[in-house]
C-alpha cells in the first residue's frame, strides 16, 4: 500500500463526499422545482437565475434558526438521531462502483472507494442501522407525534428490507458475487438484470420508496396525521441533517437501482466506439449520472402523483403484496438458473 | 327503497360508486399507477399559469373594483358635497364623514356651498360592493382598478381625503366606468335605487 494509493482514494472520498452532498443540495431545488412543474407553476426563481442559489438561502435560513431542545429530551440521543441518519446516509457511497478504471501514468485507477467483496451486505447493514437514528430521534424527543413516527419508521423499513434484500438475493444468485463492482461488471454489453429480473426489479423499486421514507410510504413524516413525524421537536441544522440525509439516501437509492439493474456505469454500444480507455470510463460515469438523475426524477415524480398509503395498507402491501412476489421470484430463479445455466 | 330508479342527475357527469370486485389486473395497481404517472407528467410540460407578481401585472377589467378616488371637476374643485348617502349606503359602514360650508374663499376649491371638511374610508371594513359609487348623486366617488396595499398597522388602513382625493397633477382616469349608460342610469328617477 503505496502513499500514492493512499492519497488516490483520500482524494476520492473527499470528492464523493462533497459530490453527495452537492447533490442533495440541490436535490432539494430539484424537488420543489418539479414539484412546481407537476403542478403548473415555476417553483422558486427568486434567488438567482432559476432559483439557483436557493438551497444556500435555505441552508443559511436553518443555520441562523434557533436552536430549540424540548425541556424533556434525552440531551445525548437527540443530537446523537441526526448525527447517526447523516452519518449513515453518506457512508454507504464507499462502495459504489461510480465508474470504470481511470489510466493515469500508466496506473490504474478504480473510480471505487472500496471494492468490498461483501458490497451488497455491507449496503445493508448500513441501511438497517439508518432505521436507529429516526428511532432514537423520535424517542428521545419526548413527544407523542415523534414517537409514534419512528414506531412507524421502524415498522415500516424492517418489513420492506426483508422483500428488498430477497430481491436482490435473485441477482447474487444469477452473479455468483455480493461484489457491487462484479455485479456491475458482469451486465457490461447491455446484459442489464432488468430485462431478466424485471419482477425483482420493481419489487426493489418500491422497496427503496420506502426505505427511503418517500411518499407515498412517507408515513414516518406524514405531516397531515403526525406534524413532522420524527422529525417533529427538531429545528435549526439538527432538522436540517434530517431533511438532507432524505435526500442523501434519494441519491444512494438512486445509484444502487443503476448499479443493481441498469448496468451502472455500462452504455450501450460501450467498447464499439472505438474510444479511448479513460475516455469509455468518463463516458461510463456520465451514464451512470444521467440513470442517477432519471431515478431521482422519478422518486420526485411518484411523490407528487401517489397519494400516502394508510398504515394497514402499508403493512398489508408490504408482508402480503411484495414478499410473496419476492418468494416466487426467488424460486423462480433458482430454479431457471439450475435448469439452464449449468 | 329503490335508489336506482329515483337517480337525478344535474350535470349528467356524475358517477355512480359501485363496490364491484376489482378484476385481477386491477388488484396489481401498477396499470393505475402509471396512468396517474401519465398525467402527471402531461402536466409537467404543460405552460405554467403564473404570473411572475412585481414585474408582470394581471389585467384588470375597466370596472374593476378597487380603491376608491374621490374625483375633481374639470376646473379642480371637489364634488363631494358630502351629503352622506355613500355612507348609507354602505353595507360595511366603512364611510364617515364631516360636513362643513365652504368659506368665500374657497370657491376654487369646492363646486358647492357644502363640502366634506373630513370624509374617511375605512378599507379594511370596506368590501368593494361599489354601493358608494352607485349612490352618489354628484359623480363624486368612483371605484377604480386600483390595488389597495397592505400596511403594518391597522390605523393606516383608514384612508383620508389626502389619499382619497385625486390630485391635479395625476388624474385617475375613470371613463371606462362613467358611460352615458351608466349616467342615464343613474338619473333614471323611475329606478329604486334614485327614489
Amino acid at each position: 500500500m503505496d502513499i500514492q494509493f493512499v492519497l488516490y482514494k483520500l482524494i476520492l472520498c473527499v470528492v464523493i463526499l462533497l459530490l453527495s452532498l452537492m447533490i442533495a443540495m440541490y436535490a432539494t431545488l430539484a424537488e420543489r422545482k418539479v414539484a412546481g412543474f407537476f403542478q403548473d407553476r415555476l417553483g422558486p426563481n427568486r434567488a438567482g437565475i432559476f432559483g439557483l442559489l436557493q438551497p444556500v438561502a435555505d441552508g443559511m435560513k436553518l443555520f441562523f434558526k434557533e436552536e430549540f431542545m424540548p425541556a424533556n429530551a434525552d440531551k445525548v440521543l437527540y443530537i446523537l438521531g441526526p448525527s447517526l441518519t447523516m452519518l449513515v446516509a453518506l457512508l454507504t457511497s464507499a462502495v459504489i462502483p461510480w465508474g470504470g478504471t481511470l489510466n493515469i501514468g500508466g496506473t490504474e485507477f478504480a473510480l471505487q472507494v472500496a471494492d468490498v467483496n461483501v458490497g451488497v451486505l455491507y449496503v445493508f447493514a448500513i441501511v438497517s442501522i439508518g432505521v436507529y437514528g429516526i428511532m432514537i430521534g423520535g424517542w428521545a424527543s419526548n413527544n407523542k407525534y415523534a414517537l409514534m413516527g419512528s414506531v412507524r419508521a421502524a415498522s415500516q423499513m424492517i418489513s420492506y428490507e426483508l422483500a428488498m434484500s430477497m430481491s436482490i438475493v435473485t441477482i447474487v444468485m444469477t452473479t455468483g458475487s455480493l461484489s457491487l463492482n462484479e455485479i456491475v461488471a458482469q451486465q457490461h454489453g447491455m446484459h442489464w438484470n432488468v430485462f431478466t429480473q424485471p419482477i425483482g426489479f420493481v419489487v426493489f423499486l418500491i422497496c427503496a420508496f420506502a426505505e427511503c421514507n418517500r411518499a407515498p410510504f412517507d408515513l414516518p413524516e406524514c405531516d397531515s396525521e403526525l406534524i413532522g413525524g420524527y422529525h417533529t421537536e427538531y429545528s435549526s441544522m439538527k432538522l436540517g441533517f434530517y431533511l438532507f440525509s432524505e435526500y442523501i439516501n434519494m441519491f444512494i437509492s438512486s445509484a444502487m437501482i443503476s448499479s443493481l439493474f441498469f448496468g451502472g456505469y455500462d452504455f450501450p454500444f460501450m467498447n464499439d466506439l472505438g474510444l479511448s480507455h479513460n475516455m469509455v470510463t468518463i463516458l461510463g460515469t456520465a451514464a451512470l449520472f444521467i440513470k442517477i438523475t432519471f431515478f431521482g426524477f422519478l422518486f420526485m415524480w411518484v411523490r407528487w402523483t401517489l397519494p400516502r398509503f394508510r398504515y394497514d395498507q402499508l403493512m398489508r402491501f408490504g408482508w402480503k403484496g411484495l414478499m410473496p412476489w419476492a418468494i416466487v421470484n426467488m424460486v423462480l430463479t433458482g430454479f431457471l438458473h439450475l435448469l439452464f445455466k449449468k | 327503497m329503490n335508489q336506482d330508479s329515483t337517480k337525478i342527475s344535474l350535470t349528467n357527469r356524475s358517477k355512480v360508486v359501485s363496490n364491484k370486485k376489482m378484476t385481477l389486473l386491477e388488484r396489481f395497481y401498477l396499470p393505475a399507477v402509471l396512468k396517474g404517472m401519465s398525467i402527471t407528467l402531461s402536466h409537467f410540460f404543460k405552460r405554467e399559469v403564473t404570473i411572475q407578481y412585481p414585474e408582470v401585472k394581471r389585467p384588470f377589467s375597466d370596472i374593476y373594483r378597487g380603491m376608491h378616488v374621490l374625483k375633481l371637476d374639470d376646473e379642480g374643485r371637489e364634488r363631494c358635497t358630502a351629503c352622506g348617502l355613500c355612507a348609507l349606503s354602505c353595507p360595511a359602514e366603512a364611510i364617515t364623514m364631516i360636513a362643513a360650508e365652504r368659506k368665500e374663499d374657497e370657491k376654487d376649491l369646492y363646486r358647492e356651498e357644502k363640502y366634506a371638511s373630513k370624509y374617511e374610508i375605512n378599507m379594511l371594513r370596506c368590501i368593494f360592493c361599489g354601493d358608494c359609487e352607485s349612490a352618489c348623486p354628484k359623480e363624486a366617488i368612483f371605484l377604480t382598478n386600483r390595488i389597495v396595499p397592505s400596511q403594518y398597522k391597522r390605523i393606516d388602513f383608514i384612508y383620508g381625503k389626502d389619499v382619497l382625493v385625486e390630485k391635479k397633477d395625476a388624474r385617475v382616469d375613470v371613463s371606462k366606468r362613467q358611460t352615458p349608460e351608466v349616467l342615464t342610469f343613474k338619473q333614471d328617477k323611475s329606478k329604486s335605487h334614485n327614489k
